[in-house]
């Protein structure tokens, strides 16, 4: 059942976005991984580790840098974590592994675990050596995965280690979903997201682009497959409501990421608007500096110390020459047949927390593209009532297993948690393999 | 202010610090040099018949990321001739009067060879001689160096060989390569030697090559055991100085020799008796400029200590190395955590759990104390706990779990001191400064040692025991 692909090849070459889009934490060396490694204080029951959602035995695998065992290295990463090699370049340690790390309270300086981490994995790449783990001994049992993202991929790694075949179903034309299509391109590129899964279609992981899950073709998934995993994301980002939106020059940052990441756009407009102020609309605005854009503004309605942004990236952008206006509201976007400018409001914020425009405060911003970035909507409405439990649009999941209020479903990701980090996805969809498989034997063991 | 000056076996020094007999001391312009750099000594690369070399000659073992804990070699005695060696000591003297310069004699077991070397080397100028019984690879197949320490009556023999012809100070090298040291150490002094220097260089493999599977270093495709020299040896060489020292029958002028790279190194080889200390592979690693900092550090330690010469404290360690049954066996230590200073790498948590007495806890935030709750499972819990990325908030430290302390508190081990055996190994681990310390606990206890037990009958030997106390 194994197929060999080649994602990898398919990545689009685009040699302008390679060059406005270096790496933000480039490469260790070998010797500088070396010194670093052996900063690690090995310690017990990491912190690290236990910060990591895929609690990847961090301490492990860097002693295992240390040692030059750089193959069991990056099968300690592996193991816990399908997708190391993307998530550490796309993970955001500072929150996480990094700043977990005892170092902290030490000499302040924390152990550079991701590029550690991205140092065994590129070894492993590099090497040629094949994926260290082999397919479990076939069981006949088979799992229908919605959507190519790290969820179902890590899910279905998970599934193939235990002998259960993997079906991946997804809408574009390659795999990873937004590890593929929306993570800035100087933390992760797209190739590099391909030639991850690459390693991972070693496990005999079947793949089919192109096909989008409605609910006639899930009923028909259901009766084929053993069980069903909804890795399916979230949806479109959601839209203002104000005059103006569909004229050209409006777009919303996920397209936008995803359009210049495929090489369809390399460069962008003077002046550019992003309404919001959450981590995809700080890779929108940094993706706008780098294409070009002399002006890049991010319009918030609320002040700094509430963007949903993590602080690293506020700081990052306006390294980039990010400029933020605060406490204002587009109204209106202005153009005929183009984007010419963006009607805003000036707000204030009243006693009771909430933003009222201040009268008279009106003024325009001459910009020549807007893109949105207010959050996604999700994207259940295939999930015809009843066939599995909602809250506010997102799956209701068991967090140990990941099954949903029908047993033979379960999901994990950000259709989910409402949208978080490709780590997330990834532990979501390992712990949902394992209660797959669990769930399966239990029903064998029934009949 | 505190002096280096110090006089050796009537060798006047203006320091103690001297270049031992190697590499760094092959030639006269190299021994100029580290005189200009501060050396107030050097014991002259071994003279003797020129030998040829091989190539490769020197292999070494890294530690941690950190290059060359321990060197070895197996390069002989000077490959240059005797002349050569010989005049260029005299332009060294006449250039350098008031610096030690020591010639480091090897010839064959002769009494003729050894008198004719002597005059030669004194003639010279030389300021004394350190006799090469230490040599531990290829001049010992020829019957020499270590090859005569290993074997006290040769060591007394060509002692006294020497002895008859020599004027200047006669300093006997001796090899670690022996069982116990102060055999060969004794010989030497019943032949009359002046001072002894140690140690040499301990037999060694440093390693073998992975991909090819030969050994280091590599002469075309085989070794030798080599030397060992280097910070690794340190402590062995401390060990045998303290013997020597303590030892009536053996004690003399001692050079101590052994790892010594730094004023500390230097400090606690004078504290175990030695008069003056020879340096060779941190220079070999470093080069002569390191002499630089010893010297200032020694002073500055001298400063505060209150000492003002080296003889002030030359062998105040030595009362205090004793026999373990002199140790008094009612002192009781047990390990004490500053909470404040803890990092939570809870390394001496499983170092005491693993390699010593399962008596550190992780049960500071539980609601009552467990020391049934092992390592395993500390793992297995945190392991199972389901944790995701924070949602991110402007200014978020990642500070969330509290604590009276920085470290949260569940991750702060606790000591069972009433199991505590006071063994040090928590606070050999623990990474932070002062934060594990050994504290005393009055335990109302008079002191009593092993010795005092049996004596008083309150324990019997065993008879084989005793056997093998001399």
């Amino acid at each position: 059942m194994s197929e060999s692909t080649n994602f990898f090849e398919q990545a689009p070459d685009s040699p302008e976005i390679a060059a406005r889009f270096p790496d933000l934490h480039p490469p260790f060396n070998k010797t500088a991984a070396l010194t670093e490694a052996n900063r690690c204080l090995y310690c017990f029951d990491a912190p690290c580790t236990i910060a990591c959602p895929t609690h990847i035995d961090v301490p492990r695998f860097i002693k295992k840098i240390a040692s030059g065992n750089l193959q069991g290295s990056a099968k300690t990463i592996l193991d816990a974590n399908i997708l190391g090699a993307s998530c550490s370049r796309a993970c955001p340690v500072d929150v996480l592994c990094e700043g977990a790390c005892v170092m902290h309270r030490y000499n302040t300086q924390p152990i550079a675990i991701a590029r550690l981490q991205r140092f065994a994995m590129d070894a492993l790449h590099e090497s040629g050596a094949p994926l260290p783990f082999l397919p479990g001994e076939d069981t006949g049992k088979s799992v229908a995965l919605i959507g190519a993202g790290p969820a179902s991929l890590a899910c279905a790694a998970e599934l193939r280690r235990r002998g259960i075949r993997a079906e991946i179903f997804d809408a574009r034309p390659l795999p990873g979903g937004l590890n593929t299509y929306g993570i800035a391109e100087y933390k992760l590129p797209l190739a590099e997201s391909l030639r991850e899964i690459d390693m991972l279609a070693q496990l005999g992981v079947k793949f089919n682009f192109n096909v989008s899950v409605d609910a006639t073709k899930l009923a028909a998934l259901e009766t084929t497959h053993d069980a069903v995993f909804l890795g399916v994301g979230l949806g479109a980002i959601y839209q203002l409501g104000i005059t103006g939106e569909a004229l050209e020059g409006v777009t919303n940052a996920l397209d936008y990421i995803a359009a210049y990441k495929s090489g369809e756009i390399t460069s962008a407009p003077g002046r550019v608007a992003i309404i919001g102020a959450g981590n995809t609309a700080i890779d929108a605005a940094n993706a706008s500096a780098r294409l070009g854009a002399s002006e890049v503004y991010m319009i918030y309605r609320r002040g700094p110390e509430q963007m949903s942004a993590f602080a690293f990236e506020y700081e990052h952008a306006k390294q980039e020459g990010v400029k933020f206006l605060w406490h204002v509201r587009p109204i209106g976007i202005q153009g005929t047949e183009k984007v010419k400018a963006l009607d805003l409001a000036r707000l204030e914020v009243t006693p009771d927390g909430s933003l009222v425009p201040i009268t008279g405060e009106l003024f325009q911003l001459q910009v020549d593209l807007v893109i949105l970035a207010i959050g996604q909507a999700t994207h259940t409405e295939f999930l015809d009532s009843g066939k599995v439990k909602l809250e506010r649009g997102r799956i209701v999941i068991d967090r140990m297993t990941g099954q949903t209020s029908n047993p033979k479903y379960f999901a994990g990701g950000d259709c989910t948690n409402g949208g978080r980090e490709v780590v997330d996805a990834v532990a979501d969809g390992k712990r949902a393999g394992i209660g797959i498989a669990a769930w399966l034997e239990g029903q064998n063991a029934n009949a | 202010m505190p002096t280096l000056e110090t006089t050796f076996a009537s060798i006047r020094c203006i320091n103690p610090f001297w270049l031992a007999s190697a590499p760094p001391t092959n030639c006269g312009e190299q021994v100029m040099r580290a005189f200009d750099a501060g050396w107030g000594g050097a014991v002259w690369k071994t003279i003797g018949e020129p030998i040829t070399n091989v190539s490769s000659r020197y292999s070494s073992v890294d530690w941690n990321g950190q290059r060359m804990m321990g060197l070895n070699n197996i390069e002989l005695i000077s490959d240059r001739s005797i002349e050569v060696n010989l005049r260029e000591i005299t332009e060294v003297k006449r250039r350098y009067p008031k610096h030690a310069v020591i010639a480091s004699l090897m010839v064959e077991s002769k009494r003729h060879a050894w008198h004719e070397i002597v005059q030669r080397a004194e003639d010279a100028g030389a300021d004394g001689l350190e006799l090469n019984f230490g040599c531990p690879h290829g001049m010992s197949e020829r019957g020499m160096g270590s090859a005569v320490g290993q074997v006290p009556e040769y060591c007394a023999q060509i002692t006294e060989w020497v002895k008859e012809k020599a004027r200047t100070p006669v300093i006997i090298k001796l090899t670690p390569n022996i069982s116990d040291i102060r055999m060969p150490a004794r010989a030497a002094k019943r032949g009359g030697a002046d001072a002894l220097s140690a140690i040499n260089t301990i037999n060694s493999i440093t390693g073998i090559d992975l991909d090819t599977l030969e050994p280091r270093p590599n002469v075309d495709g085989k070794s030798s055991h080599g030397g060992y020299c280097g910070p690794a040896v340190k402590p062995i060489a401390l060990n045998m100085v303290q013997q020597v020292m303590s030892d009536e029958q053996a004690a003399l002028p001692m050079s101590g020799i052994g790892g010594i790279a730094s004023w500390q190194d230097a400090a606690e080889f004078i504290l175990l008796g030695a008069g003056t200390v020879q340096v060779c592979t941190a220079v070999m690693h470093y080069g002569y400029r390191i002499v630089e900092d010893m010297a200032d550090g020694l002073l500055s330690w001298m400063c505060q200590k209150g000492y003002e010469t080296l003889d002030d404290f030359r062998g105040r360690s030595l009362p205090n190395v004793t026999e373990w049954k002199h140790l008094n066996l009612n002192y009781k230590i047990i390990a004490r955590i500053h909470e404040d200073k803890c990092i939570g790498c809870e390394l001496c948590y499983t170092a005491c759990w693993d390699g010593a007495h399962q008596c550190i806890h992780l049960d500071r935030a539980l609601p009552a104390p467990n020391t049934l709750r092992t390592p395993a499972m500390v793992e297995a819990e945190s392991r199972s706990r389901i944790t995701t990325t924070p949602i991110p908030k402007l200014g978020l430290d990642g500070d969330g779990e509290s604590g009276p302390y920085r470290t949260p508190l569940a991750r702060i081990p606790r000591v069972d001191e009433h199991e505590c055996v006071g063994c040090n190994l928590c606070s050999l681990v623990c990474p932070v400064p002062d934060c594990i310390t050994m504290e005393r606990v009055d335990n109302g206890l008079p002191s009593e040692t092993w010795e005092e037990r049996v004596n008083a009958g309150a324990v019997a030997e065993s008879p084989a025991t005793s056997n093998l106390n001399r």
